[in-house]
Parts: C-alpha cells; sequence; structure tokens
C-alpha cells in the first residue's frame, strides 16, 4: 500500500518564554546572555524556606496569547507541583499548572491556501510554568546556570489536529506570528526561549480510531519539528507496512543524524506526583482584568490578512507574507498614505525591502529607510516623477546613506525627464543620425521600435519618461 | 534583681528596665549568655550560640534605646530554631544534610526583628526539618527537659521551649506544623502560640508541611507572647499566602475581663487513656475561667478521630517536594558520586535521619500515579470536614479549651522505637493546624511527678486578641503558681 494511503494526527506542546522583565517567581532578570549564576537569588536557586511570588505580567501576557487564540480565560487557576530531580531543577520540583490550567480551548486558524477556508487548529490549553536552568557539560564535571531558572514559559498544548509535517510548520508560523503581533513572546530558538513536544500517530485515511502515538521531546527549531514529524510518520508506516507494531514511546531527535530515535524508559518514566502548590494561592483573574487585556489588543496576523486582501485586493499568498513578520507588516502599514498603488507597493516590500532585511540580518529599523521615505520614494514612480529602475538604485543607495527620498533622487540625479520637447528633440536627432534603421522600420519592421526607445532613453542617460518616449516615437516614425 | 538574675526577667519588665536605662542590653544579654554556658550542656538546647554578634547587637540596641521611640523587641534577647534563616549564621534544621549551611538572606521574621533590635543569643535544637513530637530525632542529639532531665522537652521546637523554661533566653521562635509549638511548651511549661495560618510570614522558614506551618513564640507569660506575636505577624510581599489583615496591639486586648465568653469544650478531647492529672487540670482551668464569669458549653468536634491520618498525609506529601531541593547540587551535604542519580541517592541516604526518610517515602507514596485520589485527595476532604467542624463549633462558642497533649513529658527513648505512638502525642493540636486556627499553649497544673501539664486555646481565623485575653486572665487569676526548673 502506498504511503499516501496514510495521514499523520500531531499535536504539537509549544513551550515559549514570555517577554517579561523579571522571572515568573522572583525578581531577577530574564536578560540572557548573563554570565553564568548571575541573574539568580535564594527563590530561583531553590534555597531553604524561600517562597514563589507571580509576576502579574506573565498572568496578562498569558492572558492575552489566551485571548488572541480565543480560548477560554479561567476566572480562577491553580499552580501545582510537578515533581521530579534533575541537576538544572533547583527545588525539584517545577511549578506549573495541571488540572486546572489559565486558558482553555481556543483555535488557531491558519492561512488560507487560495481556497478561502482557512485551516483551524483547535487548542487544548495555555498555562504558565517556571523554566529550569541549564546543565554544562565538561570533561570532568557537570556544571549548573541558574539565570534560565525561574524564566517564565508558556505552554501551547494543540489538539491532534495538525496532518502533515507542512502543516505543523503552518501552525507554528502563525503562532510565531501571533505572539510577536501581542508582545507575549520573541520567539527566540538561537536563545532557548523555544521548545517543542510533538505526539505523532498515524492512521489510514478516513479512519476514526487514532494510532500508537510516539512523543518526540525538546525540538528547539520549526526546521527540527518538520524534520522530525516527516522522519516519524514515515517510520511508523514503514513499521505498519512491513506488519509491525508500533510501540507508545517517547522519542529524542537526533540533529546530525537526522531521525528520532527511541529514549530509554528510564529516561521519561516519571511518576510527576502532581499536587497544588500550597504556597500560593489559586490564580484569579477578575472580568474586569481579562476585559482590559481584551481593549489592549492588537490587530491579530489573521485579522491584518484578510484587512489586506480584501481592502488592498492583495493575493492570499502575497498578504501571508507580509503578515508572517509584525514589523514588516508595520513597515507595509507605514508606507501606505499617499500612494494609490497597494499591490505595487506590497511588491516592493516582498522583493525590495525583504531582500534588504534577508542580507543584512539586522532587524528593519536599521536595514531600510524609514517606511514614509520608501512611501515617498514610491509616490515618484507612481507619479512618474522616477523610473522603477530609478527608484530601485534610489533605495539601494538610501538603505546604505540613510537619507531621505527626495535627497537622493537629487543627489544621484534620478529625477524623470517628461519635458516633452526634449525628449522630441532627442527622437528627432536619432530620426535624423539612424536613416536606414527608420527606412527599415517603416517598411514594416516593427521589432526595430525597441532600439528606438533604448537608444532615446541611453541619449538621455536613462532618466527619460519611458511612456512619453513611446507616445513620442509612435508618432514621428509613423509620419 | 541582681545583674545575674537578669536572664529571670520577662519581656515587658525588660522593656521598662530597658527604658528606664535601670539595665542595659548588654548586661540583660551577658545575663541570658552566662546562663546558656552554665545550663545549656544539661539540656542541649541550643545547636549555635552566637555570644560575639548578640553582644555587638546589643550594644546597637544600647544605642538606641538611649533615645526615645525605639521599637519594642529592641534589647530583648531570643532565641531562634534552628530551622529560621538566618544571615551569617549557620542554619541546620537539625539535619546532617544542611549541617554546613549559611543562609546568605534572613527569614522575614528574623529581618522585622533585627530591624527592631532584637539581640538573637543563637538557634535552637528541633526534630530534624521539625518532624517529631521530642526533639529525639535532632541530629545534634536531643534536648532534654529541664524540669527534669531524663524526659524530653517535646517537639519539634523542643529547643526553643526549653531555652524559655530554662530562663536562657526572655523568648524564643518556634514552628508549629502538627503541634510542634503548643506540645513542647506544654511538656516544659510555658506560653507558646500557633498563630491563624498566613497571620505570619513563613518566607525564609524552612518548609516543613507548607499548608500546615506557622511561625509563633515561645514566651515566659502569655502577655509576652503577645508582645512578640505583633512584632512577628503581618503581609509580607515576599509570602503570597500571608494575610494583608491590619495586626492588633495584642497586648490592649489582655483586659483580664473574660465575663461572658463561651468556653466550648469538646466532648471527643477527654479521650480514654489520658493520664488524669491532665484532665484535673484542665478541669480546673475550666472551673477558675467559670469563676472569671465565662460560660462553659459543651461542643463536639466529629471529625476528630480522623485528623491524624488526614495529617500525616497531607503534611507528608508537600514535605516530600518540599525536601526534594536537597539534592547535594547546590549547598548543603554532598556525597561522592559518579552521576548525578548516584550524587542524590548517596547525599540524601548520608543526609537525611530515619524519620524524615520515613515521611518522604510516605509522602511520595501519597501522591504516587494510582493512590493520589485515594490518600492525598481524600484527606484534603477530610481536612475540609476538619474546618467545618470548627466553624459550627465557633457558632456557639468563643473559644475552646483542651488538654494540649494526652501525657506529660515522657521519658527519653520511650516512644522513639513506635512512630505511631509518637504521632498520638498531637492528637489534640493536629486539627488546629489542618484547620488552619490559632492555638495558644499555656501552664494549667503540675502532675505528680512535677511535670508541667499545658492547656490549648483555640480560636475562629484571626482571633489572637480572645485568646490573649482569656490565657492572660487565667493566668492573673492566680490559679496556678508557675514553678522554676531546679537546675
Amino acid at each position: 500500500m502506498a504511503t499516501d494511503a496514510y495521514e499523520g494526527v500531531i499535536g504539537l506542546e509549544v513551550h515559549t518564554h514570555l517577554m517579561t522583565k523579571s522571572k515568573l517567581f522572583c525578581g531577577c532578570s530574564t536578560a540572557f546572555g548573563a554570565p553564568p549564576n548571575e541573574n539568580v537569588c535564594p527563590v530561583c536557586m531553590g534555597m531553604p524556606g524561600v517562597l514563589p511570588v507571580l509576576n502579574r505580567r506573565a498572568v496578562e501576557l498569558a492572558v492575552r496569547t489566551g485571548l488572541a487564540a480565543h480560548c477560554e480565560i479561567a476566572a480562577r487557576s491553580i499552580f501545582d507541583r510537578k515533581s521530579y530531580f534533575y541537576p538544572d531543577l533547583p527545588k525539584g520540583y517545577q511549578i506549573s499548572q495541571y488540572e486546572t490550567p489559565l486558558c482553555k480551548g481556543g483555535y488557531v486558524d491558519l492561512p488560507s491556501r487560495g481556497n478561502g477556508e482557512p485551516r483551524r487548529i483547535r487548542l487544548v490549553r495555555i498555562h504558565l510554568e517556571e523554566d529550569a536552568g541549564k546543565n554544562i557539560h565538561e570533561a570532568n564535571a557537570s556544571l549548573v546556570d541558574f539565570n534560565r531558572s525561574g524564566v517564565p514559559l508558556m505552554e501551547i498544548v494543540s489538539e491532534p489536529d495538525i496532518r502533515s509535517a507542512e502543516e505543523a510548520g503552518a501552525y507554528l508560523r502563525e503562532l510565531r506570528a501571533i505572539l510577536k503581533y501581542i508582545e507575549a513572546s520573541d520567539v527566540r530558538m538561537e536563545e532557548g526561549g523555544f521548545r517543542c513536544d510533538v505526539n505523532v500517530s498515524v492512521r489510514k485515511r478516513g479512519a476514526e480510531k487514532l494510532g500508537v502515538k510516539s512523543e518526540i521531546k525538546n525540538l528547539n527549531s520549526f526546521r527540527f519539528v518538520e524534520k522530525a514529524i516527516d522522519y516519524e510518520v514515515k517510520r511508523q508506516i514503514e513499521v505498519l507496512e512491513s506488519g509491525g507494531k508500533l510501540a507508545q514511546e517517547t522519542h529524542l531527535w537526533d540533529p546530525v543524524r537526522e531521525e528520532t530515535r527511541p529514549m530509554r524508559s528510564k529516561e521519561f518514566a516519571n511518576d510527576y506526583r502532581y499536587f497544588p502548590e500550597p504556597d500560593l494561592p489559586p490564580l484569579v483573574v477578575p472580568a474586569a482584568m481579562v476585559d482590559a487585556i481584551r481593549r489592549s489588543m492588537p490587530e491579530l496576523p489573521a485579522d491584518r490578512r484578510a484587512r489586506y486582501v480584501r481592502d488592498y485586493g492583495l493575493s492570499d499568498y502575497d498578504a501571508a507574507v507580509i503578515i508572517a513578520e509584525h514589523e514588516i507588516a508595520e513597515y507595509f502599514d507605514a508606507m501606505l498614505p499617499g500612494l494609490k498603488n497597494r499591490k505595487s507597493a506590497a511588491n516592493w516590500v516582498m522583493t525590495e525591502v525583504l531582500r534588504v532585511v534577508n542580507e543584512s540580518a539586522k532587524p528593519i529599523a536599521e536595514a531600510a529607510p524609514k517606511p514614509a521615505e520608501t512611501g515617498a520614494l514610491l509616490r515618484m514612480v507612481e507619479e512618474q516623477k522616477i523610473s522603477l529602475h530609478a527608484a530601485k538604485a534610489a533605495f539601494a543607495a538610501m538603505c546604505k546613506s540613510g537619507k531621505g527620498a527626495d535627497a537622493t533622487v537629487a543627489e544621484l540625479g534620478l529625477a524623470q525627464v517628461s519635458d516633452e520637447s526634449a525628449i522630441a528633440a532627442a527622437c528627432d536627432a536619432l530620426i535624423a543620425a539612424e536613416p536606414a534603421k527608420v527606412a527599415e522600420y517603416r517598411g514594416g519592421r516593427d521589432k526595430l521600435f525597441g532600439f528606438f526607445v533604448g537608444r532615446v532613453m541611453n541619449s538621455m542617460g536613462g532618466k527619460a519618461n519611458p511612456a512619453m518616449i513611446n507616445q513620442i516615437l509612435k508618432r514621428k516614425l509613423g509620419g | 534583681m541582681a545583674a545575674a538574675e537578669l536572664h529571670r526577667l520577662t519581656i515587658a519588665d525588660a522593656q521598662s528596665r530597658l527604658r528606664k536605662r535601670e539595665i542595659s542590653a548588654v548586661e540583660l544579654t551577658r545575663a541570658c549568655l552566662d546562663r546558656i554556658h552554665a545550663v545549656d550542656p544539661k539540656l542541649n538546647a541550643f545547636l549555635t550560640v552566637s555570644d560575639k554578634e548578640a553582644i555587638e547587637q546589643a550594644h546597637a540596641a544600647d544605642r538606641r534605646l538611649a533615645a526615645a521611640g525605639a521599637p519594642p523587641m529592641c534589647g530583648i534577647p531570643l532565641a531562634i530554631k534552628d530551622i529560621y534563616c538566618t544571615r551569617g549564621v549557620r542554619t541546620s534544621c537539625g539535619s546532617r544534610i544542611l549541617e554546613t549551611f549559611v543562609p546568605p538572606f534572613d527569614a522575614t521574621v528574623v529581618a522585622k526583628l533585627r530591624a527592631e533590635g532584637a539581640i538573637f543569643l543563637g538557634k535552637t535544637n528541633l526534630d530534624e526539618f521539625a518532624m517529631g513530637s521530642s526533639t529525639e530525632n535532632s541530629a545534634f542529639g536531643p534536648t532534654r527537659n529541664p524540669h527534669d532531665l531524663t524526659r524530653v522537652a517535646g517537639g519539634s521546637s523542643g529547643g526553643s521551649a526549653a531555652a524559655v523554661a530554662a530562663d536562657e533566653c526572655l523568648a524564643s521562635l518556634g514552628t508549629d506544623t502538627g503541634g510542634s509549638i503548643r506540645e513542647p511548651a506544654s511538656f516544659c511549661g510555658v506560653a507558646g502560640i500557633k498563630p491563624t495560618y498566613s497571620r505570619v510570614s513563613r518566607y525564609g522558614v524552612v518548609a516543613y508541611g507548607s499548608s500546615l506551618d506557622q511561625v509563633g513564640p515561645f514566651a515566659k507569660t502569655v502577655r509576652d507572647a503577645a508582645i512578640v506575636l505583633r512584632s512577628l505577624a503581618g503581609h509580607d510581599p515576599r509570602d503570597s499566602t500571608s494575610s494583608s489583615r491590619p495586626v492588633p496591639d495584642y497586648e490592649r486586648a489582655l483586659t483580664g475581663d473574660v465575663t461572658g465568653m463561651r468556653v466550648g469544650v469538646p466532648r471527643e478531647y477527654l479521650v480514654e487513656g489520658m493520664e488524669p492529672a491532665i484532665e484535673n487540670a484542665v478541669r480546673g482551668a475550666l472551673g477558675r475561667f467559670e469563676a472569671l464569669g465565662a460560660k462553659k458549653i459543651e461542643i463536639s468536634l466529629p471529625h476528630t478521630d480522623y485528623a491524624i491520618g488526614a495529617y500525616y498525609l497531607i503534611a507528608t506529601a508537600e514535605a516530600s517536594a518540599n525536601l526534594a531541593r536537597y539534592d547535594g547540587v547546590r549547598y548543603g551535604l554532598r556525597a561522592s558520586a559518579e552521576d548525578h542519580i548516584a550524587l542524590y541517592e548517596r547525599s540524601r541516604a548520608a543526609g537525611f535521619g530515619a524519620e524524615v526518610k520515613r515521611r518522604i517515602m510516605l509522602g511520595t507514596f501519597a501522591l504516587s500515579a494510582g493512590y493520589y485520589d485515594a490518600y492525598y485527595l481524600k484527606a484534603m476532604k477530610v481536612r475540609t470536614l476538619i474546618r467545618r467542624d470548627f466553624e459550627r463549633a465557633f457558632e456557639q462558642c468563643d473559644v475552646i479549651v483542651t488538654p494540649v497533649a494526652p501525657t506529660t513529658a515522657f521519658r527519653l527513648g520511650e516512644k522513639m522505637s513506635d512512630p505511631l505512638t509518637m504521632y498520638l502525642s498531637d492528637i489534640f493540636t493536629i486539627s488546629v493546624n489542618l484547620a488552619g486556627l490559632p492555638g495558644l499553649a499555656l501552664p494549667c497544673g503540675y502532675d505528680d511527678k512535677n511535670l508541667p501539664i499545658g492547656m490549648q486555646l483555640i480560636g475562629p481565623p484571626f482571633s489572637e486578641e480572645s485568646l490573649f485575653r482569656a490565657g492572660d486572665a487565667y493566668e492573673r487569676s492566680g490559679a496556678f503558681k508557675p514553678r522554676r526548673p531546679a537546675l
């Protein structure tokens, strides 16, 4: 039986750092990159007798996320202790939420792929928990850095609604866009601020019953998530097709060999012995707080995408590309005042702006000119003051110099010549200089028209208004 | 009073004499330190004595006392149970695993007392991690009862109780999870209060059973206990479970007037096998309350029988997590080992005593998959029933009077081989922790062996003023003459 007789049934558990200044249960800084054990205190070091005090901002950010994902916000939720021994876990338990999470249900709609129907991935829950420290293994010793201990984490658990690695990738990108739009998390994978556990099973297409799942732990990039799912789906199908049986297992992804391998049962067979954290009273989120947060919510990626398609006439694809990064979408919106053609503005963003951002690997504010200046430049194109070609040259110069559109166009002498008499004079000169070619053209070789346009443009240093050249040449050559 | 006798002063007396400059904080502190050096070798109430620091603190206190407006605890020498984190002073919890642990921070109550200018004489002995009823579970030897050196001081705060009874300090701090202040207070013949849960910050007090632990003082009189509690109590931003209710001036509640107070006597608390001397002493105290104008009412606390069972599930479950941090990685005892699993196993095997291991195992079991509902969850339901018992009782009465313990101080070693009998020592005190209520222990007589007997006054949440008023009225009525132990 062919591979495509099967479908994957995939659920993701995403852990992501929240953008708070201080840790979840103490006042220590969450800044990344400090020397080891610099951002620590008795609380996040698990000293005897210390007690946790919940960070209000972390709760607000989790509620923002819950609202963005259409979750029900629990008026009363409970923190629990999750017990296990590991050197990077200072108290021997992690404060997390178990039976009563802060956010329940909800969904994330993935961008439509042209058929207008968004793909809906339902969520099980979103809860708050603290991160652990980090073990550093050296030749003869293992060291522990507790700077990360107590950094607020949000766990976002999806239903097994995802069907492929590609869809998992789309879900993660949409989730990242949401988190960045609402400024809850910057999803910094390179800083360990994003981790994902993946539950994968396969079943025959059309079957209702779920297959035996395996869990792949601790994937720290979108790419690894997609590769691990692809690998695991294929592996499971192969086992089933060869008449084998799948075991419910926990796997680790080996990014070097690009395969999953089962963990020894000792490595994950934990009984976490959850029980309510007696050091924290139940978390009560009053309706007034939820309302205030709701009122402070920005436009979400899905809404902005819909707006671009509906109001600006962008394609689904173009809208998705532009909204994917919040800063890009903000840049696009800030360019638009005074511009008539939003589609060409969108094209400009997707080609010129994204190129300089990607090539420079800098934030857009440093890599590209101010959006109003880029807008001004495009307006000159719309008003036929400069050619598109000249605009590209000006844009490149503006990225380097930081100067404005007007100044750059003037400095480089790129202003388009729309003086009819000047263009007519250049056309006359060319016709006089090339009598043979003119005769050929008039004799029916239409293709030569491009040659004349090019020559006129060259003779005017590339700055002539091309539409006017066309118009004047047609008139003169036709006569 | 001769300078050598200053250690016998109550806080109330010392406060007035310090302010009148009749005595200095240094003299008072020296008298206590001398007393400690004279009698503590017999008692083993102290694990650490901080002579030098105490004298330095006394000099600083004298400077503050020279001006007007020194805080109430300024210049008062105290002993602190060795379960409170004290900056720069070892905090062992009576355990090998923390034998070398020196905290870099003060518990909130220690910081408050320090800010008031109190003198810290040293750290007192306890059952390891406050698990026990006799202080025999200390890794550093038991504390002996000042009234009879062959007997226990009670526990787990036995060192703090004995230190007050032996006049080694003016007052001390203990902790009470199931009776650990009230039972040793009773055994040693001093006053001790477990305040309402949340009344005093637990920050920096090493946790045993977090939902039950509460901080409180031992003192020579009820009035002194009221004075100390006022300085301890209050909201702490570092303890999310601490109450933000304003702290009353407890001393002002000591009017001596209990007219019309309804005193409840639970029929379930006069248990079989209780020593007759204890029953007589408590009945005598009830008679005295009636003579003072109070009204005796029989009440019922029907779920009392389930309290010990529920307690040993909840407290041990919480303890099993609370004690997980002692892993040899960051501080405390660390065994040498080839990997981290062996490091945990060996450090914890070597660092914890038998009772602590027993309770960690009990608690781990109670929380295990498949057992949680039958044990931990059921115990939490029992806890609710016990709380309701008290709520109903307090519809009928203002204060409940019971014995503190079914026996007076027992002999060293007598109950060590039988943990279950030992657990019964707390039968009258444990419900109070489960319900989060305040309980005041104060002496009300002696048995035929000259051992102190204590009674317990229990009130609704935040009724410490009523408890102090009743206890102080009883004390002042002269019904009972305290006897100084002969040491």
